[in-house]
């Protein structure tokens, strides 16, 4: 149960985050997430669409290097301390996130999404069901 | 094993007898040139000298320079020093600097190229029973003609493929067994590639030797068309105005380019003094022809950065070795007092990434410290989604680049295609800095 994340190498200069975002408009993808991590030099820009795949194509024909890797999704409470028991589970179970990001994926309020990248994406997602956590699948995320 | 030899009794000669040799050849060209290229006799007379000056290998020091300009301004036929009767052809180099070299040959000169690349040859394991396949271009370019003359000289049987349209390149290769490849080095990484992504394996392949030139190449690009053609590949060296490749060629040992010495003696020197250096120090090559005819060049600087040594070769040829060229003086930089050949940056972008990716070299000055940062392009194959990971391969980039040339670089990952390119190739030096 992981959805897919696309991931764009950008440089920090000007105008660099509006060209992937015009490279994505004119591919008609619809942007769910977006979270960008950066150093002095680059960043890398995750994101979340509904077309995965059309994406890097059109990114790739625009001279972009992008791609693909599973990430999971999470519903959380929109409440204090929800964040903190999703991050004790995944310590208990002995998972390490690399990062994560909220995305904008609620179908209702009250609720936030988180997406993570772990070191273990089977591992994670049992942890997370034993504990009664929702997950949201790719196939929900392309019905959203 | 038994070594062969082209011309055993030149490729094994003592030095004293090869220096005679060399000071009877030089004496006479010296006075063919006075008699016949007034351009060069009144080099010779600004610089006080005459061919009675010339009496033997120690007086060459005292004889002028040539350089590309003077065959710029002598264009097309000021450097000629036979009545154009007796010559049977031209070529000529792409001339991508300035004005092209038009260089004249008359059936000696034919001959005598034709046998020193039946020495490359010859030293790269041909013999008559090779099949050799010609995919250098022909025409004016030298690569074509010269390998193929070498070829007809040993026997072999010659494909004339010419460069380009690979498929046909590989069927002919395959159909008919080419042993021998002959071409650039970066065209026979492509059709190794090529063959690669066909499913051909490297036992599957006829060849067993390559002999590459014409362009700069690396050692770990050697080893890519090694492994990727399954043969070995040798290098040869030659230029336009030295009658084209051949000048000097790798033998079994492929550690540096044996000279043709009876054809052309060689010099190291300080490429800012002219002053010649001493056997093992690094410099600017320059090359005397003493038995060419039409087109005899003395003391022709060819700007390639090289060490000449004497060391013995386990081949048993006793022709000085020069090392492959580590740049070109006018490409080489002086960064924080250390001289940087954008070679020696590619050969360490490709030992990380197996395929040395666009870069750009910008130099810069703040107050009196130099700046030195190289911009690499990143590729499918380095990109990874975590900053860590990216950082890594920038930290190990910067620290093999330290080690190589002992200073230090700012490593910039940039996008594909976000070098500009000139001509279809990325340029790859800015020096912003203004000496005043
Ligand atoms: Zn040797």
């Amino acid at each position: 149960m992981t959805v897919k994340q696309l991931s764009v190498f950008v440089e920090n200069k000007p105008g660099r985050l509006s060209a992937v975002t015009e490279a994505l408009a004119a591919a008609d993808i619809n942007i769910r997430a977006v979270s960008i991590a950066d150093t002095k030099d680059f960043g890398i820009m995750r994101i979340i669409v509904n077309d995965t795949d059309k994406a890097i194509a059109a990114l790739k024909e625009n001279g972009f290097i992008a791609s693909a890797a599973n990430v999971i999704a999470v519903i959380a409470d929109d409440k204090p301390g929800s964040m903190a028991s999703i991050m004790k589970i995944l310590y208990n179970a002995n998972i390490s996130v690399e990062y994560m990001y909220a995305a904008f994926l609620n179908r209702d309020k009250g609720s936030a999404c988180l997406i993570l990248r772990v070191d273990n994406n089977e591992n994670a997602i049992e942890a997370l069901k034993d504990a009664d956590c929702k997950l949201i699948s790719e196939q929900e995320l392309s019905e959203i | 094993m038994t070594q062969r030899y082209w011309n055993e009794k030149i490729e094994t000669m003592e030095l004293a007898e090869m220096r005679k040799l060399q000071s009877e050849r030089l004496v006479h060209q010296v006075k063919h040139m006075w008699d016949n290229v007034p351009y060069y006799r009144k080099k010779m007379e600004e610089k006080g000298v005459s061919p009675d000056d010339i009496k033997g290998l120690d007086d060459l020091h005292k004889l002028p320079f040539l350089s590309k300009a003077d065959l710029r301004d002598s264009y097309p036929y000021g450097m000629l020093a036979m009545p154009l009767s007796e010559c049977v052809r031209i070529q000529s180099t792409s001339g991508t600097t300035g004005k092209r070299v038009v260089s004249f040959y008359t059936q000696h000169d034919i001959d005598l190229w034709e046998d020193c690349v039946a020495r490359a040859i010859t030293a790269a394991g041909g013999t008559k029973e090779d099949v050799v396949q010609v995919a250098y271009g022909y025409g004016l370019f030298t690569g074509g003609a010269g390998l193929h003359g070498g070829s007809h000289k040993v026997g072999c049987l010659t494909l004339p493929m010419s460069s380009g349209n690979t498929e046909r390149q590989i069927q002919f290769m395959m159909d008919l067994k080419a042993t021998i490849l002959c071409c650039t080095p970066s065209y026979a990484a492509y059709i190794g590639e090529t063959l690669q992504e066909m499913g051909y394996k490297p036992e599957d392949i006829p060849l067993k030797a390559g002999i590459f030139g014409a362009e700069p190449w690396t050692q770990a690009m050697r080893e890519q068309i090694e492994s990727t053609l399954g043969i070995k590949a040798y290098d040869i060296y030659g230029l336009t105005e030295t009658s084209g490749p051949g000048v000097a060629f790798e033998c079994c040992e492929q550690s540096g380019m044996h000279i043709n010495e009876d054809h052309f003696i060689a010099e190291i020197i300080d490429p800012d003094t002219g002053e010649v250096l001493p056997e093992g120090e690094k410099g600017e090559l320059v090359f005397t022809s003493i038995t060419k005819e039409a087109f005899p060049l003395i003391r022709y600087r060819t700007r390639d950065i090289c060490v000449l040594s004497r060391k013995k070769c386990s081949c048993g040829r006793t022709l000085v070795k020069m090392t492959k060229p580590m740049g070109r003086s006018d490409d080489m930089l002086i960064i924080k007092g250390v001289n940087v050949f954008p070679s020696q940056i590619e050969e360490v972008l490709i030992k990380d990434f197996k395929a040395a990716p666009n870069y750009q070299i910008v130099v810069d000055r703040v107050g009196t410290t130099d700046t030195f940062e190289i911009k690499v392009e990143l590729s499918d194959d380095m990109f990874s989604d975590t900053i860590k990971d990216i950082s890594t391969l920038e930290k190990k980039i910067g620290a093999d680049i330290q080690q190589i040339l002992g200073i230090r670089a700012k490593i910039t990952l940039v996008e594909p295609k976000s070098i500009p390119r000139s001509e279809g190739k990325a340029v790859r030096v800015i020096d912003k800095r203004k000496l005043v």
